[in-house]
């Protein structure tokens, strides 16, 4: 099983590759929308990323509850666990 | 009536990443037809086309790039090296020199986020609807690329998408004169893009028998007027001018190429594919473009043709501009510049105007290329760079498109 921060390596990956952030930049404690400036359509192309990397469902509901890169790693380790 | 001049020019082309290297290309006779290197041409009956000389992705950045369907890329492109061209642009420490509700874009496609629209058709077929990107409604709308002009350049005043197949990037233009002529703009962007070589577009030309088969020859397939032509050749690319009006050109000092000065626009009523074997409706337009020029058919010296090597069209062109300038039309130096760039639909006829309004900046006509057995026009057609004579110039830039659109544009030197 992947460990928390390799979780938010491969994650950082994709947010990088979508947005175009430095993945050094994609820290925990980072909002996706006020730090990173990951607008709402790119939010849906990493999550739909996220999906496929991690073989995990992010409903649509739940996406709203991702603030930042920590509640995301979290999110996609009890997915994961569950 | 307000004078409408061209302070700026832009171009990614099959010849030229940029206008002046497209402009080098076309007076050198270049042709940028080549055999479609990607392994889905080799089902097809026409295995060349004439793609872009340098990929957008070598010019943009990365990020914006993969939001942007491909004919917004190459429109882009062309659009951001108009606007720098122009002075209009600014740096960071001075204003642009135009304000934003002043400023409008008129940005043709002929076909749309095609691309854009079937990868993510295979991606439903083939993975599922959450495998559709979000993105791509915003990347596959015709009125994209404007759109994404307008952004990056923060255009307020209208901004606009003519359709118009293949006359589309003339209706641009025109569309960009009448709104500095009605008060609506002091400067607007206009031109016109296309990034259809792919499969489907490809095929579906192919069933019309519109399209060339000289495969074994690409740079030879382009041949407007020459007896042995079998069809246009598909090519890609995008142009833009900005259009200004003369008292906002002349109070900051612009650099003016030409006068945009007058439009022509008609339909032919006769069919959706054919052209009107005599060119009725190319004939009126070319006659409403010059007297909305106020210019009389005795003053052109150049007409740039729509001329994309099909059999019938190129005749019926011929036939029309010998009724629209009548004796005048012997004293036109005629040329075709899809000889060397293949025909770019939506985006032909702004690649085209630029040409016009260069010839008539530097006074020399582009050759036709392949022009080896040429049909008996009657007409004098260009096979080497021509140059034009002393004073005043003017010309004519000529689009048709599927659905019977007919659209001239007339140029006057300044």
């Amino acid at each position: 099983m992947a460990t928390t921060d390799e979780i938010r390596a491969d994650l950082a990956d994709i947010v990088n590759e979508v947005a175009g952030i430095p993945a050094d930049d994609v820290q925990m404690d980072k909002s996706f929308t006020d730090d990173l400036d990951v607008d709402s359509l790119s939010m849906v192309e990493v999550v739909v990323a996220a999906e496929e990397k991690f073989d995990v469902k992010i409903p649509d509901d739940e996406v709203k509850n991702l603030k930042t890169v920590g509640d995301a790693v979290a999110y996609i380790e009890r997915a994961q666990n569950g | 009536m307000t004078r409408v001049f061209v302070t700026g020019l832009g171009a990614t082309s099959p010849v030229g990443g940029d206008a002046s290297s497209t402009w080098d290309a076309l007076l050198e006779g270049r042709s940028g037809v080549r055999s479609i290197e990607q392994e889905w041409a080799q089902q097809l009956g026409t295995t060349i086309a004439a793609e872009v000389a340098v990929d957008p992705s070598e010019v943009l950045d990365r990020v914006k790039a993969r939001r942007l369907d491909r004919s917004a890329q190459l429109a882009l492109v062309a659009a951001l090296e108009a606007w720098a061209d122009s002075g209009l642009a600014g740096d960071d420490t001075e204003k642009p020199g135009v304000e934003s509700e002043r400023l409008g874009v008129a940005m043709a496609s002929g076909i749309g986020g095609v691309q854009t629209l079937l990868t993510n058709y295979d991606n439903l077929n083939l993975k599922g609807p959450r495998r559709v990107s979000p993105l791509a409604i915003p990347m596959l709308m015709p009125n994209s690329p404007a759109a994404n002009i307008g952004l990056a350049i923060r255009a307020q005043a209208g901004v606009h998408t003519p359709v118009s197949a293949c006359a589309s990037g003339n209706e641009a233009i025109a569309l960009g004169i009448d709104m500095i002529r009605l008060g609506r703009a002091d400067v607007v962007v206009v031109g016109g893009t296309e990034a259809a070589v792919h499969p489907l577009p490809m095929a579906a030309f192919g069933q019309m028998m519109a399209l060339s088969k000289r495969n074994d020859d690409p740079e030879a397939a382009s041949r407007p007027w020459d007896k042995g032509r079998d069809g246009f050749v598909l090519g890609e690319g995008a142009a833009a001018l900005v259009l200004e009006s003369e008292e906002h050109a002349r109070a900051r000092g612009a650099k003016v190429y030409a006068e945009a000065a007058g439009a022509g626009i008609t339909a032919d009523s006769h069919d959706i594919a054919q052209p009107d074997p005599v060119g009725r409706g190319a004939t009126r337009a070319m006659q409403m473009a010059l007297r909305e020029a106020h210019m009389s058919a005795d003053e052109l010296v150049h007409i740039n043709a729509h001329a994309t090597s099909t059999p019938q069209g190129d005749l019926a062109e011929a036939t029309a501009i010998k009724n629209a300038l009548g004796d005048a039309a012997g004293g036109v130096v005629l040329t075709s510049t899809k000889s060397m760039t293949g025909h770019l639909l939506g985006a032909a006829g702004a690649l085209e105007s630029l040409a016009t309004v260069l010839a008539l900046h530097h006074r020399i006509v582009p050759p036709t290329i392949n022009l080896e057995d040429p049909e008996d026009t009657g007409l004098d057609i260009a096979t080497e760079p021509r140059k034009l004579g002393d004073g005043p110039l003017a010309a004519l830039n000529n689009s048709f498109g599927f659905g019977g659109h007919n659209v001239a544009i007339a140029f006057r030197s300044v």
